[in-house]
């Protein structure tokens, strides 16, 4: 067995490949339903109205891409660096630990400053402490050549027993009667509600001009050229003048900033505090969104919205028809490789000797 | 300091020093084996988790204590030869796959505990391995059989690696796919083949969780062991016998934190102590980083008759 | 008394839509040897990968000792008793001789080796065949010249008695070739038959008993060695008469440009000691010798992706920076070896590349933003001006063909943005070319050429690095020949000859030449 090019690749890729791959992926997840006793069609039926079958329904789906957007993106200019950055989800946290540290502390009300200004300060202060978790894997690469996949990964493990530590400690909120969560953030920074009586709010928009702005940055700026080329080819860009380690380290804070956001927006737009579980799985789901998208941040967009659209479909599924919520991760895990089997067909064919 | 070797004097110390070891040796063999032949699997995590729900399940629905391993052996063997499609047939991203099989298998095994047991509150337990009582040698009788097998892998993994037809095939894959195919050996056969046996052991080891260590399954069980198995087969140079040192040394340093945290009271968070694991395998990478010698073809695909 | 050992009838091969073999029928004696002749993308690496097994044909039959061959299965092409060594070696660096040549030779089922069986006919064959070479040492410790020899080693020791050589003597030099030769000469007495594939002429002619020539996919040619020239020959290969190539001696050369003194760089595989040579305007400083001795490191200094260790290299009278943008900007014009790894980035579009080696300065960004329709414009112009066939500025660049991705690069190299607007172009003022013309067909190594030469008359110092002696020979105004990262004084071309050189390649003329840089086989025979 073995793979070759194609001459062309097949005008109808386009529309046969995502659709092979959805088409898989809805027969895969389909079994799973089958074994846990429910209808199969009426499940997926109410998977999709649980989506996007009614404005509180929509308004969900909306409020849970917005990490989901923030930590695609951070996923997507990563791997476009070739950086594998598998630490979003503890960059994510330790995001929202440093806005609420520096937004919630001092009795509630952070610094004594303007609340407009402190917001500016806590958007930046998040995303410093996220591009600062990633800078160490970043610079042990670049340095050391010590691979980034496993030292993102272990870094999520101690973020989070971080967190855990802080929430028992210095940042406990006293009024939450040993519940571990943390101080709450001053209610003058949280974010406004985009539509009233629902949870979406404007980290939406923030998340969207975000996605936009990495594009323009991606292929319209000097740095954007060096991303991609160290991303494409090292000795090549060192050879044409790029700096690989300069690059190197604007990939860690574009994308360690990113996925520092995504947990500060959370805190400031849903919950304004943090706890241990404020972040199912955001970070390796970024991981994905960034791969369904093929890397392009407005791509980002759309796969977020998906992937946002299953979670919560699948949660609200799950209280009518009993099929457990991980029928999400499945659907969303079988996406991904189904995808990525579907795309590299359209380029290659798989021939038996 | 007298306090440490209070601890290590202790006999029940290195009782558990050897049981947090066993699941390492045997993904950190499986990792060995795949790595060797020139492909990463980061499918580990979840084909421990599978391993361990698997083999667990298996056991609850009645099976013998060792078809409950096999099965979690069969289960990794399952999801290596998916990765080995993925990654060898098919020539896709190994990073990517590996996550997306980790999540797949996780999500699965997740599932299927919640749709076995919809409404429990305490996770239902089985029998699991008893100690080998009759075997007379100190520490080692308080281990169950798996331990044994883990130790005895050891040695075997090596023999076949450095001694024997195939596995020269397969360090000959890892090093240069192309001589071997120039010899006559099919890289697809024996890539498949060394992912499908390094899963099958990663499967064995999150067995371990659930039939030795534990008697039940849990969320979050296996909590990133198969992570650290990918730092420690850099840290041993992709060496069975080193594969094994550097166990038993995490495996120390894990089973000393736990006894510190009862021993030094509220003095430190805990959390701390429950870092070190991570920290250390990070310092572990650090440590060798210079002197790595990879395989020289892991990580990158191998696309037979391409021009 | 002859008979037939190999039959290839019309074996055709298609990749995409370029025909690389087309309805070939060949044949093969027992003790012969035949010189399988072609310019570079001829064809003939994959007429035998498709013996051995590598590709399969799309059509035709082969027949091996009377029996047919099962197409695209190594195994069975050694079980058949064809054996090939490769032009880029097939060997792990991390196992022993033995390890790379008994592996595959016995089952994969077997649950232990015969060690010793193995090694006494490793050592059997060495003996038979007069190819020595330590069996327990590891292949990252060999030369060029010993991988070789495991190389053929391991087909031997499969029992070949069919042998394929592809370009064997591209990595060596001209002693380590006759060393080889005396090898062939062996085999034949032994009873092997031999497929000898070259584009050099002239050991076709000293070694084939008869030669076959590939032209663009077809056989076009065969004939008994004895009974043609080099220049029939040379005639068949091209598809018409070629004039011998013309010197074009400079007719000015200006004061130097750079001047190098004592340059060492950090040990590794290639590195420089002790390097002093001076380029001047309007002249080619020709560097020959076989790659891996230097050059690569030579070329990196140069080209500002590689620091010195000590030494002083003064460009302009000023240190030269180790930064390539910053050389760029000073004028110096870089072609490098490596045009897929390291030339270009495939993944990029034309345009981009074009416009790559500035893209941080003022002619192609500002603050920080591409100036996309400049460098656009920069990019249609150096297409036009040096005819880069594939797509146009906007295709990926992995898509251009090999000739026309040189083509880019020297333009990119040679055109300055300023020569788009119509102010004064500057000229370069080094042009640093390592191995412009490998792996091109006779008509872009002519064009290639002829820039280099119109560029020097213009004024530019050209350092040319070329494993070609003619290449050299006709290029070169002063020649240098580097050997174990050391360098000859250089002295006027027609003051060397070509067995002096030879000589030199070999290191006979450097006298005390201490370890820690031997000669090493290089990156260039990885390229396309």
């Amino acid at each position: 067995m073995r793979i070759e090019k194609r001459i062309q690749p097949s005008r109808g890729a386009f529309v046969w490949a995502p659709l092979s791959a959805l088409i898989f992926t809805l027969s895969i997840s389909a079994l799973l339903v089958l074994w846990a006793g429910a209808p199969v069609g009426h499940t997926y039926v109410l998977l999709l109205q649980g989506a996007f079958g009614s404005v509180v329904a929509l308004s969900e789906t909306l409020t849970r891409a917005i990490p989901l957007m923030l930590t695609g993106l951070a996923a997507a200019v990563a791997f476009k660096a070739r950086l594998f950055n598998i630490g979003a989800e503890g960059q994510l946290y330790a995001g929202a630990l440093a806005a609420v540290a520096v937004g919630g502390l001092h009795g509630g009300s952070g610094f004594a400053i303007a609340p407009s200004v402190l917001f500016i300060f806590m958007i930046v202060a998040a995303a410093l402490a996220g591009a600062l978790m990633l800078l160490g894997p970043a610079l042990l690469k670049s340095h050391l050549g010590v691979d980034e996949v496993v030292t993102t990964l272990l870094l999520n493990f101690i973020a989070l027993l971080f967190v855990s530590m802080m929430l028992d400690g210095p940042m406990k909120d006293p009024s939450a009667m040993g519940w571990p969560q943390s101080v709450a953030l001053n209610s003058e920074l949280e974010l406004s509600k985009l539509i009233p009586q629902t949870r979406v709010h404007s980290g939406l928009i923030g998340a969207f001009f975000l996605a936009i702005g990495l594009w323009v940055l991606m292929n319209f700026t000097v740095l954007g050229f060096d991303i991609r080329a160290v991303g494409a080819s090292s000795r090549a860009s060192a050879f044409a003048g790029v700096s690989i380690s300069k690059t190197t380290l604007w990939v860690a804070l574009l994308s360690g900033g990113l996925a520092g956001l995504a947990g500060a927006i959370e805190v400031a737009g849903r919950t304004s505090y943090v706890t241990l579980d404020m972040s199912p799985g955001y970070g390796y789901s970024g991981i994905v969104i960034a791969m369904l998208a093929g890397l392009h941040p407005l791509g980002v967009l759309a796969a977020s919205l998906l992937v946002a659209g299953v979670m919560v479909g699948a949660d609200s599924m799950s209280r009518a028809v009993g099929v457990p919520t991980f029928i999400a991760d499945v659907i969303v895990a079988t996406s991904l490789l189904s995808v990525m089997v579907a795309s590299m067909l359209t380029q290659y064919r798989v021939r038996l000797r | 300091m007298s306090a440490l070797l209070d601890i290590m004097a202790n006999a029940a110390f290195w009782v558990a020093v050897l049981r947090i070891a066993t699941p390492l040796i045997f993904g950190t063999l499986g990792v060995l084996l795949c790595e060797r032949a020139g492909v990463l699997n980061l499918g580990i995590e979840g084909m421990m988790v599978a391993g361990a729900f698997s083999g667990w399940l298996a056991v609850y629905w009645g099976a013998p204590l060792w078809l409950g391993v096999l099965t979690a052996a069969a289960v990794g063997m399952f999801l290596g030869l998916f990765h080995a499609f993925f990654t060898v047939v098919l020539a896709l991203s190994q990073h990517v796959c590996g996550l997306g099989i980790t999540l797949l298998a996780t999500a699965v095994s997740y599932y299927g505990y919640r749709v076995t047991f919809p409404k429990v509150s305490t996770p239902p337990t089985v029998t699991p391995f008893t100690a080998m009582d009759g075997l007379g040698i100190p520490i080692l009788d308080q281990q169950t059989p798996l331990t044994l097998l883990a130790l005895l892998l050891v040695p075997i993994l090596g023999y076949v690696l450095y001694r024997t037809p195939v596995g020269l095939a397969v360090r000959m894959v890892g090093e240069n796919p192309q001589a071997a195919e120039g010899q006559g050996v099919s890289v697809l056969a024996v890539r498949t083949g060394a992912i499908m046996v390094g899963s099958a052991l990663m499967g064995v080891a999150g067995s371990f969780l659930t039939l030795s260590a534990f008697n039940a399954f849990f969320f979050n069980m296996v909590n990133g062991r198969g992570w650290i198995c990918i730092a420690l087969v850099v840290f041993a140079s992709w060496r069975p016998g080193k594969a094994l040192l550097g166990a038993l040394l995490f495996a120390f340093f894990d089973a000393l934190q736990l006894r510190l945290q009862q021993t030094g009271g509220a003095v430190l968070p805990y959390q701390l102590y429950l870092m070190l694991p991570y920290v250390l395998s990070i310092v572990a990478l650090v440590l060798v980083a210079r002197k790595a010698s990879y395989p020289q073809a892991l990580m990158k695909p191998y696309r037979k008759g391409e021009r | 008394m002859q008979d037939t050992v190999l039959t290839l009838t019309q074996i055709t091969k298609r990749f995409g839509s370029l025909v690389a073999n087309d309805s070939i029928s060949l044949h093969l004696q027992r003790g012969e040897v035949l010189a399988l002749l072609g310019e570079n993308g001829a064809g003939k690496s994959t007429l035998v990968s498709i013996l051995f097994g590598h590709y399969a044909a799309d059509s035709g039959k082969i027949q091996a000792f009377g029996k047919p061959l099962p197409p695209s299965d190594p195994n069975a092409a050694l079980a058949a008793g064809i054996g090939m060594v490769h032009q880029h070696f097939t060997l792990a660096d991390n196992l022993t001789v033995l390890d790379n040549v008994r592996m595959g030779s016995e089952s994969l089922w077997m649950p232990f080796f015969h060690k010793r069986a193995a090694l006494k006919k490793l050592l059997d064959i060495s003996q038979r065949f007069g190819l020595f070479v330590d069996p327990h040492a590891l292949v990252s410790t060999l030369s060029v010249g010993e991988r070789q020899r495991v190389e053929i080693l391991k087909a031997l020791f499969r029992g070949a008695r069919i042998l394929i050589m592809d370009e064997p003597t591209a990595v060596l030099t001209p002693t380590e070739s006759e060393a080889l030769f005396t090898v062939l000469a062996q085999m034949v007495a032994q009873g092997l038959s031999i497929i000898f594939i070259s584009h050099k002429l002239n050991e076709v002619i000293r070694v084939s008993d008869r030669v076959a020539v590939l032209r663009a996919g077809k056989l076009v040619a065969q004939s008994m060695t004895a009974k043609t020239s080099q220049a029939e020959l040379a005639q068949w290969m091209v598809g018409h008469a070629i004039a011998p190539p013309q010197r074009h001696p400079s007719e000015k050369i200006g004061p130097p440009v750079c001047e190098m003194r004592q340059v060492h760089t950090a040990l590794a595989r290639e590195c420089l000691k002790g390097i002093s040579l001076t380029m001047h305007r309007g002249e080619i400083f020709a560097i020959a010798g076989i790659s891996g001795n230097g050059q690569l490191a030579l070329a990196e200094l140069l080209c500002g992706t590689k620091r010195i260790s000590s030494g002083q290299v003064i460009f302009q009278g000023k240190s030269l920076p180790a930064n390539p943008a910053k050389l760029v900007a000073l004028g110096v014009a870089r072609i490098p070896e490596d045009r897929h790894g390291v030339g270009l980035i495939g993944d990029l579009a034309v345009w981009e590349n074009a416009a790559a080696e500035r893209l941080h300065g003022a002619d192609f960004s500002r603050w920080g933003w591409v100036r996309r329709r400049v460098a656009k414009t920069y990019c249609q112009a150096l297409i036009a001006a040096f005819d880069v066939r594939g797509g146009g500025a906007n295709v990926s660049s992995r898509s251009l063909s090999g000739g026309n991705m040189q083509k880019l690069i020297l333009g990119r190299a040679l055109l300055h943005p300023k020569a788009v607007t119509g102010k004064d172009a500057p000229v370069p003022e080094l042009i640093v070319a390592h191995q412009p013309t490998w792996g091109l067909d006779i008509g872009a190594v002519a064009y290639v050429q002829a820039q280099l030469l119109a560029a020097r008359d213009a004024g530019a110092a050209v350092l040319l690095i070329s494993d070609d002696l003619d290449e050299v020979l006709t290029m070169g105004d002063r020649i240098a020949v580097m050997h174990a990262g050391q360098i000859t004084p250089a002295r006027e071309a027609k003051q060397w000859s070509r067995e002096a050189i030879g000589l030199a390649m070999a290191g006979a003329d450097a006298s005390s030449m201490d370890s820690g840089c031997t000669p090493h086989f290089s990156a260039t025979a990885v390229m396309a």
